[in-house]
């Protein structure tokens, strides 16, 4: 019994050693197979008709994902190769994100930064064909601030009360559904097209109220895609305002509207404005509702409520559909001019939250 | 979260508080509730105004129309007689949908693991950066990129899909012309949706207990089996709402694809040759050209884009909700 248990001891073990440690690709496995998968692309790149970077970038992932796998099932078995499969995929989705981004923004920036200039930014398209070089978007410029400002003037501050009400005095009262309602709805409003909101500001302020095709009825439609993503971020800062605060002040005997103007609304301060400065950014770059809402002027026109006014989007889709030379020059100009804009206000809403975040305690 | 301190000038104040001043307390707070409340309410009104300014000024054309709205692909609504559907544009709108989510689905689910579970803490956080500005960016400039930047490039790939795959119907192309297709629409929309789709994955997939993870490991998984037996299930409705949220940003983007389609107003399944339209596409491109009963019918088509981005939106947050309410991770 004994040698025959050694015996057998001797072999489970090893076989335990097997399903535990099995067999293993050394650490540089993956780098070796990397390099080997490129050489032998760049190889049938030279010699058969395999061409292009793109075409031999293929060739050269398609080859690390099956020498990789294969070599790791010989090895390591089906798992461990089906992981490893796995693990490629998803850093694979990585290099996916990266390139369009690097694609669309040095696409902008190149054609862009050869329209930018002095004059492109200070002057109007009025004295312009779409032929003739020249002209510029500043007209557009003074439209987008005009009309993206009106919006956030109506949009931040609405936002912000809807989510006090959310967060603060729905809890507390009886009419739950009703705050119910409102946070699903928000939900979905976020999800609305733009060009169906550009449809309801036709119709009901336009088309009804007799309001004219202006800045304005832009600014309304901005408000209306600006609010339910104001309302959702401050809604989250303001759930992350510790409730000692709140129970700190009311044990002072501060009424509850004093707290939240005086206590809540401060500590989440910096969230809140985070979130309104992205929502502005997203609206910023809407085109869909104001082709609907404005009529597209080449001229400066300061008032928002009078006549024809241009945005930087609709100066962009303008130039672009007019499809000369001159004009689709101005149209990457104005993209590199909105995509700047865009993003600094992004970068800044970044900022304001990594250094004065809520603190937590 | 009801069982808090409750603040006085609300229904039991402190006898303190009311002896001195209840009134001015409780005036102050009833004209703050009576504001957010107000802004609150001010969200329903504008959601149900939406459905019926946009009903009601579509009724003329319908009226007028002599065509099934329905089964129709001509639109030719300000003729005499008008006869106009959305049928070229119902199939255009699910076709790109359809392409854009084939790509978008994976490859955000795939971003949103990297970041969750596979990249390293500072990797992720540039990778989420990135995501981030991928969503920033306008849809005009994703419009413009993908008609002088993207189509060129294509070029190549569509023709080696044509010449190799060219027996299934879909990639035929008769005309040898591969611009302004749906499939380079489809390609677009699925780059402008996969921030929304891996923004939302990755929050759920960062919520999954860490038990059900290290219990995976623990018995042996791989990271692979891991993601499957306790990310992917736990995840599972969140994964799907994100893809319904995404859907319902593919379905409604209106710039990018009406720069990049030719508005053709038929149903052609060759999806590499140029054509098709989509319904907000179609309402940009025809806007300024249509009289009353083109403005209508336009009308009545953003009518129906309303209705079925409503219906996947609240779907995608209905699946959502339900889940955040019965799993034991909140």
């Amino acid at each position: 019994m004994s040698t025959l248990s050694q015996h057998e001891h001797d072999e489970s073990e090893s076989l335990l050693h097997e399903a535990l440690a099995g067999g293993h690709l050394p650490r540089w496995s993956p780098a070796a197979v990397a390099v080997a998968s490129i050489a032998v692309a760049f190889l049938l790149n030279v010699l058969t008709p395999v061409d292009g970077v793109a075409g031999t970038a293929v060739v050269a992932a398609v080859l690390f994902l099956v020498g990789q796998t294969g070599w790791s099932f010989v090895v390591e078995g089906r798992r461990h190769a089906v992981d490893r499969l796995a693990t490629t995929g998803v850093y694979a989705t990585f290099v996916i994100a990266v390139v369009p981004l690097v694609a669309v923004l040095g696409t902008v920036i190149v054609k862009g930064l050869s329209v930018i200039s002095q004059e492109f930014l200070t002057t109007s398209m009025r004295f312009t064909t779409p032929r003739s070089e020249g002209g510029g978007l500043y007209h557009a410029l003074i439209g987008t601030l005009e009309q993206v400002g009106i919006a956030a003037l109506f949009g931040i501050p609405l936002g912000i009360l809807a989510a006090i009400y959310l967060v603060e005095y729905a809890p507390s009262m009886r009419t739950r559904r009703l705050a119910h309602s409102i946070s699903f709805f928000v939900d979905v409003m976020t999800g609305v097209p733009s060009v169906v909101v550009g449809l309801f500001v036709y119709t009901a302020f336009v088309l009804t109220l007799g309001l004219e095709r202006s800045g304005f009825a832009a600014s309304i439609a901005l408000t209306i895609l600006m609010l339910p993503v104001v309302v959702r971020s401050t809604e989250e800062m303001l759930r992350i305002v510790p409730r000692d605060l709140r129970e700190a002040s009311y044990a002072l005997g501060i009424p509850k509207w004093r707290t939240i103007l005086r206590i809540v609304l401060p500590t989440a301060m910096s969230g809140i404005i985070t979130g309104a400065m992205l929502a502005v950014a997203r609206v910023a770059g809407e085109t869909a509702p104001l082709l609907l809402t404005t009529f597209i002027s080449q001229s400066i026109n300061t008032n928002p409520f009078k006549g024809p006014q241009a945005a930087l989007p609709t100066f962009i889709w303008d130039q672009f559909t007019s499809g000369t030379d001159a004009s689709v020059d101005r149209a990457w100009g104005g993209a590199l001019v909105l995509i700047v804009l865009v993003m600094v206000l992004y970068a800044s809403a970044k900022l304001v939250s990594r250094f004065t975040g809520v603190k937590k305690i | 979260m009801s069982t808090t301190l409750e603040p006085p000038g609300t229904p039991a104040p402190p006898a303190a508080a009311t002896g001195i001043k209840g009134a001015s307390v409780r005036r102050g707070d009833r004209v703050f509730v009576g504001l957010s409340r107000g802004a609150g309410i001010l969200i329903l009104v504008t959601m149900a105004a939406i459905a019926v300014f946009l009903i009601w000024k579509a009724i003329p054309s319908l009226q007028a129309n002599t065509a099934n709205f329905f089964t129709t692909t001509d639109w030719t609504p300000d003729a005499q007689p008008a006869y106009f559907g959305i049928a070229a544009l119902v199939f255009g709108t699910v076709m790109t949908a359809i392409i854009a989510m084939l790509l978008a689905v994976p490859v955000g689910i795939g971003i949103a693991l990297f970041i969750a579970h596979y990249a390293s803490k500072r990797l992720a956080s540039t990778l989420g950066f990135v995501t981030d500005l991928l969503a920033a960016v306008p849809s005009i400039i994703f419009g413009m990129w993908g008609i002088q930047f993207l189509t060129p490039q294509l070029q190549g790939f569509m023709q080696w899909l044509t010449t190799y795959f060219g027996w299934i119907p879909i990639f035929s192309n008769d005309l040898g012309i591969y611009t302004r297709s749906i499939m380079i629409a489809g390609i677009v929309l699925a780059i402008m949706v996969l921030p929304t789709i891996s923004a939302i994955t990755r929050e759920v997939f960062v919520q999954t207990p860490r038990a059900h993870i290290e219990a995976a490991l623990a018995l042996g998984a791989t990271r692979w089996e891991m993601v499957r037996m306790s990310i992917f299930p736990f995840a599972r409705p969140g994964m799907i709402s994100a893809s319904m949220l995404g859907l319902g940003r593919a379905l409604g983007e209106t710039i990018a694809v009406a720069l990049l389609l030719s508005a053709t107003y038929d149903i052609n399944w060759h999806i590499t040759e140029p054509g098709g339209i989509t319904f907000a596409a179609n309402i940009a491109l025809k806007w300024n050209e249509a009289g009353n009963i083109g403005l209508s019918a336009l009308i009545a088509s953003g009518l129906v884009l309303f209705v079925i981005t409503l219906a996947v939106n609240m779907a995608a947050r209905l699946i959502i909700a339900r889940r955040s309410e019965f799993s034991g991770a909140n």
